[in-house]
């Protein structure tokens, strides 16, 4: 054909077998989208709000109450001591950022390569990341036990004696990961909320709403002249959070791994880490999103085949942990360092091989149940999974952390951690605080990235006939 | 016509009232054309006109033809960014890019130059024999502050480019915008400050485009 000659393209239907499932069911239109996502917040406080609210505070008060004994009695509230240091403080802090890391790929990884289902779980999952990383922050701050002094800690400040802090230590890595990595988290979520918040600044009815969402909304009016560079920034946010996200739990992973402790000390941390995070955090997404599609009547944004799609996520994490733990293993044999291998068949048979087997259970085989379809296309299967996928991985930190240091060189230098009521109770107080986050989110901003999820509908496409494209239209 | 008429003269005798506005911009959905002679001297008054579509396809072709038209202070409005819109409207490409690059390589610079100065040149400590000053042990962080400065360049370039947060916008006033640019539906916008802008012949364009509902904004 020469070229410049415009030719009618006929569009022709695909095959039935060859279309896939839209991503928006029951073919809504544009509206509606905005209508029943800006419905969870402009609605009456739905019944069930309340209660779960209530009770997430209470626990969060709880919390509170349990860092204030703490800090006013000392780190011996815990049931820390020789050998074991470190025991649920830190494994609650790696399990809480590991949690972040599934809303990161989502809205990132999954925007650079192209996953347009992750619009309806996006939103969702960056407010889980950000509050995730808060709970995570608490943690360590917290088991310095003198929290007074962590400004000199965390920052390059210098201390009394004009001393910085030293940057050789995977620990100070550790903060600025951990830092920039709530900053950009922040700034991405802030940056996808502009637009929606644009739009419940046009819908509001009270003035109150018309001027914080207003102001929030900088003045957006959807202009294409914005979209342009906003599009832009968007993919740069996307390209700058994929390499934190990778950074950041490797950095965390470097706290064991560049010590010379055996069972920490292995080459295979920083990808065996970044696995687990994005497995756990698909488990969160999974457990949060499964009841809120229906408490919110959003089915047909979220629907069965966004939930059957993490599920595969979570199998393929899933399988790389279970890959890690068998490497781990065949190493610590290979490698023919005998404190080494000792560590390993200490953690399977030792005093805490119960934690060991319970780990195993919920993140190498209960994830290999969604290889059946029936079971990750049904959301109550799905669910009761996702909450074994968020308990082994909270395990799989504390065996990771607490069997290499229960047992050190010398046998008289052998112990045996339990926690305290207060070991309890601040990690469970962290997950009022983490629902409560949540469901002021799910009140006050949209829950679904609105104008995302518009975007990919075949409305949206100027070349659908659903767009208005017409048979034998040329661009 | 003479509803739109009358609102239009009237508006004319008692300036500018801002609560009127809303009234007589709603009246001046004028399906049928003005007088000439009324709607020059209502032409200070008026910010833009608009074209609101049902599609993106309608709007991205009524973009293409006021691409062609030479126009320059004008703009579409879309809920969500639509594919192709950008060439319809015949835009460059964004600048955004320089900004990060411009912040990252800062990050870069400030945390290698940070460490090194902390702990080789300000209180040299040593560890474990190890050397004051590598670039090795340095880099997680000197990484992560690229990432973040590069994060805050980006943000800070958007804004900037897009010249936001912007305070006042009289399209906002406009209660057809409001209800369709963040909703359902596809609004061009052409600005009467545009230099090719004339009354008939931009009304003319957008009618050509298959455009059901022009209406003038208020500044």
């Amino acid at each position: 054909m020469a070229s410049g000659t415009k030719s009618p393209v006929e569009i022709i239907a695909p095959p039935r077998e060859l279309e896939r499932e839209p991503l928006v069911a029951n073919n809504r239109s544009i509206g509606w989208i905005s209508d029943q996502v800006c419905k969870v917040i402009e609605d009456k406080t739905p019944a069930w709000w309340w209660p779960t609210f209530i009770i997430s505070a209470a626990l969060a008060s709880v919390m509170l109450g349990c860092i204030a004994y703490l800090i006013t009695t000392g780190v011996g509230v815990w049931g820390l001591n020789q050998p074991v240091a470190w025991a649920w403080d830190i494994t609650n802090f790696v399990f809480w950022i590991g949690i972040g890391h599934a809303g990161t790929l989502i809205s990132a990884i999954l925007f650079l390569l192209r996953q347009k289902w992750r619009t309806s779980i996006n939103r969702a999952a960056e407010a889980m990341t950000i509050f995730a990383v808060m709970c995570a922050g608490i943690f360590p701050v917290i088991h310095t036990g003198r929290v007074w002094y962590a400004v000199w800690w965390l920052p390059p400040i210098p201390n009394m004696y004009d001393i910085w802090p030293q940057f050789r230590s995977p620990l100070l890595w550790d903060v600025f990961a951990v830092s920039t990595y709530f900053t950009v988290s922040l700034l991405f979520w802030y940056t996808g909320l502009v637009p929606d918040l644009a739009t419940l600044r046009d819908r509001a009815k009270s003035k109150m709403r018309k001027f914080f969402y207003g102001l929030f909304a900088l003045g957006w009016t959807g202009s294409n002249r914005h979209w342009s560079n906003y599009e832009k920034a968007y993919m740069i946010l996307a390209g700058l959070s994929t390499p934190l996200v990778l950074s950041v739990h490797s950095i965390v992973s470097f706290d064991f791994a560049v010590s010379q402790l055996p069972g920490w000390h292995t080459t295979i941390f920083p990808p065996y880490f970044v696995a687990g995070a994005i497995f756990s955090g698909f488990g969160m997404v999974l457990t949060l999103m499964i009841p809120l599609r229906t408490l919110c009547s959003l089915e047909d944004l979220i629907t069965v085949r966004h939930i059957e799609l993490m599920c595969k996520v979570i199998t393929a994490t899933g399988t790389m942990v279970g890959y890690a733990y068998a490497m781990e293993f065949f190493i610590a044999w290979y490698g023919g360092n005998p404190y080494e291998l000792y560590a390993f068949q200490n953690r399977a048979f030792g005093p805490y091989w119960w934690a060991y087997w319970s780990m195993i259970a919920c993140n190498v085989i209960s994830p290999q149940l969604f290889w059946f379809k029936k079971i990750r296309t049904n959301v109550i299967y799905v669910f009761i999974i996702s909450i074994f996928v968020n308990i082994g991985m909270w395990f799989e930190r504390f065996v990771i952390i607490v069997t290499s240091l229960h047992r050190d060189y010398l046998p008289s230098n052998w112990g045996y951690f339990s926690p305290t009521w207060v070991d309890i109770w601040t990690f469970v107080g962290s997950f009022g605080m983490f629902m409560t986050l949540f469901l002021l989110f799910l009140r006050y901003l949209p829950v679904i990235a609105i104008s995302e999820v518009k975007g990919v509908t075949p409305q949206a496409d100027p070349h659908h006939p659903l767009g208005g494209a017409k048979v034998g239209e040329h661009h | 016509m003479s509803a739109a008429k009358k609102k239009t003269s009237k508006k004319k005798n008692a300036g500018k009232s801002d609560a009127g506005n809303r009234d007589s911009a709603e009246a001046a959905v004028a399906s049928e054309g003005f007088e000439n002679e009324e709607m020059v001297c209502c032409e200070s008054d008026i910010h833009a006109v608009m074209g609101v579509y049902d599609t993106p396809a309608d709007a991205m072709h009524a973009a293409e033809s006021v691409r062609d038209g030479g126009y320059r202070r004008w703009d579409v409005h879309t809920p969500f960014p639509v594919h192709g819109m950008d060439a319809a409207m015949g835009l460059k490409n964004s600048k955004v890019g320089w900004f990060s690059f411009v912040g990252g390589a800062s990050g870069y610079t400030i945390g290698m130059l940070m460490i090194f100065w902390m702990n080789a040149v300000d209180y040299n400590i040593v560890v474990g024999g190890k050397p004051m000053f590598s670039p090795f042990y340095a880099f997680p962080v000197s990484y992560e502050c690229t990432i973040l400065l590069s994060a805050f360049g980006t943000l800070i370039g958007m804004a900037f480019l897009n010249r936001l947060p912007k305070l006042h916008n009289p399209l906002l006033k406009n209660r057809t915008f409001c209800q369709g640019a963040t909703h359902d539906k596809f609004i061009v916008v052409i600005e009467t400050s545009d230099p090719r802008y004339s009354q008939d012949e931009t009304r003319e364009l957008l009618e050509k485009t298959g455009c059901k509902h022009i209406e003038y904004v208020e500044d």
